[in-house]
């Protein structure tokens, strides 16, 4: 008798809103106040990346990550979580940050090149962000393990792309939230492309979500240009959290229509005709045509909608571009509870050489060039 | 001649050593079709195919940990982590067995692999993207670190570590990558490892310093050369092996020291120079050795990279101190 080795099955994709915005699943229980909230939340994101993105273009503002095409992944996740519940993010989340209540300003202000900008509002359960890829999963579950020990109520939700998908943090990370059973939901942006590399050069799996079954808990499927199939599937994953059945992995299929980073350029890796077929794809249109065929959406209601955010965002780039400059201190600060001595020696002399300064390097020439 | 900037000059480099021997291979994120994203590895997956140019998964300990096998099997790769800062995952790779092999096995295996990285700051990046922690690569047994400032050394230094028996880390300063051209030989040069360059003589200071501190030191020679200061630079080029005759001999002849360095003060390279200067050249010396440094915190976000880095300024002010003494 013969051995046979099989590629495991992938699950389902699980849609409700179709491209073109025909609803195709069951439709969530949702008032008309939380649909317009999912709309707005996911309409300023999206101007307020619009608006990043030309002020990089202009030189004020450093390089960063867009989120286009993401919102209905970002969105539909956040509006499921509770306020007592904990988001651990990775990098390209704005429109997360915004509706879990970090400002616009602040964001702006962190990709301005200010590290104030990574502060958290008071009452608001999010861990900053975390550059280097997937490190931050096994925070999530170190919270999430700490729930459970506290018994409080709640649970947390990390959020990262498909390149994490490749990195030891994040199976050690799935790994340990199974053998724990702890209340953490991890949420993949499969935006299908990091930087240059696509999914099927990042993995030999179908889905990521299938990469849940090793671990011992669910993975779930989703359209994540599908607002409502996001919330959905994050809803139910938390709320499994929540009552102690342990981890979810949800895959949120998506696209990122713009660049991995400002100094990042797709046009050298992928097709025109690959994004144009993801724009008709497109979140926000699929979810506007669902709103206007219930009568939620009108021509009024999204000039309001342009207006308000036109405002918001003008008021964040002016609070962020008229913060006051650091000072030295801000350097050296925070990194222990009591500043040590010989880092406060570092301090002073820093601020005496910067009071004391009288060769501008720029204006320095090497006479014979360099050798 | 060709004028190349760095960039080309590794490009270069890459391109000859992989057409003279069909081992030398590149692997790493966005190496293949983006050609990098520095395009450090440009026209290479079109001239040498998918199986000795590949866009790996993203996962450095990964990324090394497969170059490992690729060299104990015979091949030579040329690894890439993005940026230092996301290093750190393979540092376990690096430490506990690419440095350890040929000892382990007494010899038996070795492992000549390449891993190139860009470093440093300066160039108004995101977090993580600016670090300079070439002195705890330095610090592991078994491991060479190399540290071109120019598009020559780049080139020549980049060939004999592909060329290297032993695993080589080769760190590229990214604010030098397109700062200035200089005339390169288009053909197959060599630079020796571990043998440090006299960029400029001069008689009352050695300054020391390796990757993107090496124009500043000339510049702050340049600018102290108005004061009847005579400053000798030394650019390492390679931190280990440490090429300790070079920056003594002219010990011998200045008696003062000052190391330059991108990383925070606390155990840099520098602490390494300065000890083995104290240890063996204290009756040269008129003054104490001296640094000028970075500090001790987390590269910071680009609105305060300016203090983070020493500048001409800071560098001028430490050589007055020393000539002063």
């Amino acid at each position: 008798m013969g051995i046979e080795l099989e590629k495991p099955e992938s699950p389902d994709m699980i849609q409700i809103l179709d491209k073109d915005g025909e609803l195709v699943g069951e439709e969530p229980d949702m008032d008309e106040e939380t649909l317009k909230e999912m709309y707005w939340w996911m309409f300023y994101a999206r101007k307020a990346d619009e608006k990043a993105l030309k002020m990089q273009r202009q030189g004020r503002m450093g390089t960063f990550a867009p989120i286009e095409g993401q919102e209905a992944a970002q969105i539909g996740a956040s509006v499921a979580m509770k306020d007592d519940d904990w988001l651990v993010p990775a990098f390209r989340e704005l429109g997360t940050y915004l509706e879990r209540g970090v400002g616009l300003e602040k964001n702006y202000q962190y990709f301005m090149g200010d590290v104030r900008g990574n502060e958290i509002p008071e009452g608001v359960n999010n861990l900053p962000i975390a550059v280097p890829v997937s490190t931050q999963i096994p925070h999530a579950v170190g919270l999430a393990w700490a729930m459970k020990i506290k018994g409080d109520e709640g649970a947390v939700l990390t959020i990262f792309g498909d390149g994490a998908t490749s990195e030891g943090d994040f199976h050690e990370g799935l790994n340990f939230g199974g053998v724990l059973n702890v209340p953490v939901v991890f949420f993949c942006q499969n935006n299908q492309w990091a930087i240059s590399v696509p999914l099927e050069k990042q993995t030999a799996s179908d889905t990521i979500a299938q990469k849940a079954h090793a671990y011992g808990f669910p993975g779930v499927y989703v359209d994540g240009n599908d607002v409502l199939a996001v919330y959905e599937a994050t809803k139910t994953a938390l709320k499994r959290a929540r009552e102690g059945k342990g981890p979810t992995l949800v895959e949120a299929l998506t696209y990122r229509l713009s660049m991995h980073t400002t100094a990042d350029d797709p046009t050298r890796y992928r097709s025109q005709e690959e994004l144009d077929e993801w724009k008709e794809k497109d979140p926000l249109k699929r979810f506007r045509i669902y709103l206007k065929d219930k009568g939620i959406w009108t021509e009024r209601w999204q000039e309001e909608l342009e207006k308000k955010a036109k405002k918001k965002i003008d008021e964040a780039v002016k609070a962020a571009e008229s913060i006051e400059e650091h000072s030295v201190e801000e350097m050296f600060e925070h990194m222990f509870s009591e500043m040590p001595k010989d880092m406060r020696d570092q301090m002073e002399y820093l601020k005496r050489s910067l009071e004391e300064k009288e060769i501008e390097e720029e204006q320095v020439e090497i006479k014979e060039g360099f050798p | 001649m060709t004028e190349m900037n760095m960039v080309g000059a590794i490009n270069d480099a890459l391109h000859l050593e992989m057409e003279r021997d069909d081992d030398v291979m590149v692997l790493g994120e966005d190496v293949g079709v983006n050609e990098g994203v520095f395009r450090i590895t440009e026209g290479l997956l079109d001239k040498f195919g998918e199986d000795r140019v590949r866009d790996t998964p993203l996962a450095e300990s990964g990324i090394v940990g497969v170059s490992i096998g690729l060299a104990l099997y015979g091949m030579k790769p040329v690894a890439e982590v993005q940026f230092m800062g996301f290093m750190w995952p393979a540092v376990d790779q690096l430490s506990s067995h690419a440095s350890r092999y040929r000892n382990r096995s007494r010899g038996q295996y070795n492992v000549p692999m390449v891993l190139r990285a860009p470093y440093g700051g300066g160039v108004k990046a995101l977090e993580h993207h600016s670090e300079s922690f070439e002195s705890v690569l330095a610090h592991i047994p078994g491991l060479k670190v190399v540290i071109p400032s120019t598009p020559k050394d780049a080139k020549g230094l980049l060939i004999s570590s592909i060329r290297d028996p032993d695993p080589v880390v080769f760190l590229e300063p990214k604010k030098l990558y397109r700062a200035f051209k200089q005339d390169v030989s288009e053909e197959i040069f060599t630079e020796e490892l571990g043998k440090a360059r006299v960029v400029q003589e001069g008689e009352d200071i050695t300054l020391v310093g390796w990757g993107a501190m090496v124009p500043k030191m000339v510049k702050a020679a340049d600018h102290v050369s108005g004061e009847g200061i005579s400053a000798e630079v030394i650019d390492l080029r390679t931190i280990y092996p440490y090429d300790e005759e070079t920056v003594h001999e002219s010990l011998r002849k200045t008696g003062r020291l000052l190391v330059v360095q991108e990383a925070p003060r606390t155990l840099g390279f520098g602490s390494e120079v300065v000890s083995r200067a104290v240890k063996k050249e204290m009756l040269s010396m008129k003054s104490p050795p001296m640094r000028a440094t970075g500090f001790d915190v987390p590269f910071p976000l680009y609105k305060m990279e300016d203090w983070a880095i020493p500048d001409v300024d800071r560098i001028v002010k430490k050589i007055r101190e020393a000539i002063g003494w």
